[in-house]
């Protein structure tokens, strides 16, 4: 596992609505490098592309190496659905988090959809 | 000959036997071993999968506090997210991974870590700094419990795959190292068996064959005789130094007592 690299993970990265990010960021979480352009934070609404998501993931997930938690809104994760369903490893811990408007709903969430499936057998 | 299943390729010998018993005593033992780290490991699970449902109900109910609270905040101040967004440099709010021993499987369990201070000392100057800090501490509660959260999800993921791979190990113990191990114990036990007995065989066959039929030659010979014995003194004569001459004979051989007794008894002297 990479019980190794796991020292290093101190972050926590967001992606989500603005309600959500803003939330999180006064709480304290937001991170910018000293060049302002890698943010741990996603700001997606309506007019935001597919794409655009699934590169913030793949980012968060694959590409940097100091976060230990990703947040993601629940109804934004349902956009990429089949990525976060095969998102399996360890680290970054993935968290789908219910949003303002969007309340949350147990049976999406790809990790207790596992619970639920090991608490049926 | 036995050993109908997959065996290993081995030759039959006492050694190999010896080997392939020790072997199968290791296997027994690691696979005892991993069925009882299997079980430790599950009835961890099982908590963890328990306190993973309850933490993800509780999630719900927090956010929508916190949800609310930003609502306060909003309302009070007017739109802040992007001025939060922009202002946002540096983290104070980290976690830092500490790690946990669970049968030999290292768990890890991040931990908040705050740093005091904040990137938005100026929001809300102007009104509803009172609401911006309580959204503050309620975003700050509401993230620990997501970072909890976080711990038992993590934890939940490594053990489902240690579990999985534990369970291989343990049915490919049980069902294919075991058997085939004993298929072989089976097969070699079989085979040396075989050599003792063609190697038996062998030795009684060089050794007594000839005595053998020596013997019944004097057996025929002395009914012949005994049945005259009454009738012809001289023919007894003959029968003695016949009997005695089988006396020489039998004692070589240890069949019995003397030729008398190889009248009298039945077949069980007589091995082939």
């Amino acid at each position: 596992m990479a019980a190794v690299a796991q020292k290093d993970r101190n972050l926590l990265a967001v992606i989500g609505d603005e309600d959500s990010v803003t939330g999180l960021l006064l709480a304290g979480i937001g991170n910018v490098d000293k060049e302002g352009t890698r943010r741990n934070f996603l700001v997606v609404d309506n007019k935001t592309e597919q794409s655009r998501i699934e590169e913030a993931f793949q980012e968060f997930t694959t590409e940097r190496k100091d976060i230990a938690i990703l947040l993601i809104n629940q109804h934004v994760a349902d956009r990429i659905r089949p990525t976060v369903d095969k998102y399996e490893q360890a680290f970054p811990a993935l968290l789908e988090i219910p949003s303002k408007d969007h309340p949350y709903d147990p049976s999406k969430d790809s990790v207790l959809k596992r619970v639920q499936k090991l608490f049926g057998d | 000959m036995s050993g109908t299943g997959a065996r290993e390729n081995i030759f039959p010998t006492r050694m190999a036997l010896t080997n392939t018993k020790l072997r199968l005593k290791g296997a027994q033992t690691g696979h005892s071993l991993l069925a009882k780290k299997r079980d430790a490991l599950t009835t961890r699970f099982r908590a963890i999968l328990r306190k993973v449902d309850e933490a993800k109900r509780k999630m719900g109910r927090v956010m929508q506090l916190a949800s609310f609270s930003l609502a306060e905040v909003t309302y009070a101040t007017g739109d802040i997210s992007y001025l939060v967004q922009e202002q946002a440099k540096s983290a104070s709010f980290k976690v830092k991974a500490k790690q946990e021993n669970v049968s030999g499987v290292v768990l890890p369990a991040f931990e908040v870590d705050r740093v005091p201070g904040t990137d938005f000392n100026l929001t809300g100057l102007g009104r509803g700094g009172q609401q911006v800090l309580k959204s503050k501490e309620v975003y700050a509660k509401a993230v620990e419990t997501l970072v909890e959260l976080a711990s038992l999800q993590t934890a939940f993921t490594i053990l489902d795959e240690v579990i999985r791979a534990t369970n291989r190990r343990v049915n490919a113990i049980e069902h294919v190292v075991i058997p085939r191990l004993d298929n072989t114990i089976k097969y070699i036990t079989s085979e040396l068996d075989e050599m003792d007995r063609e190697e038996f065989f062998r030795y009684v066959y060089d050794n007594y064959l000839s005595v053998f039929a020596i013997h019944v030659c004097h057996r025929h010979r002395l009914k012949k005789v005994q049945g005259k014995k009454k009738r012809d003194a001289e023919a007894a004569e003959v029968a003695r130094i016949a009997a005695a001459a089988a006396n020489e004979e039998v004692e070589n051989i240890e069949i019995g007592g003397g030729g008398g007794d190889l009248i009298d008894s039945k077949d069980e002297d007589v091995i082939f």
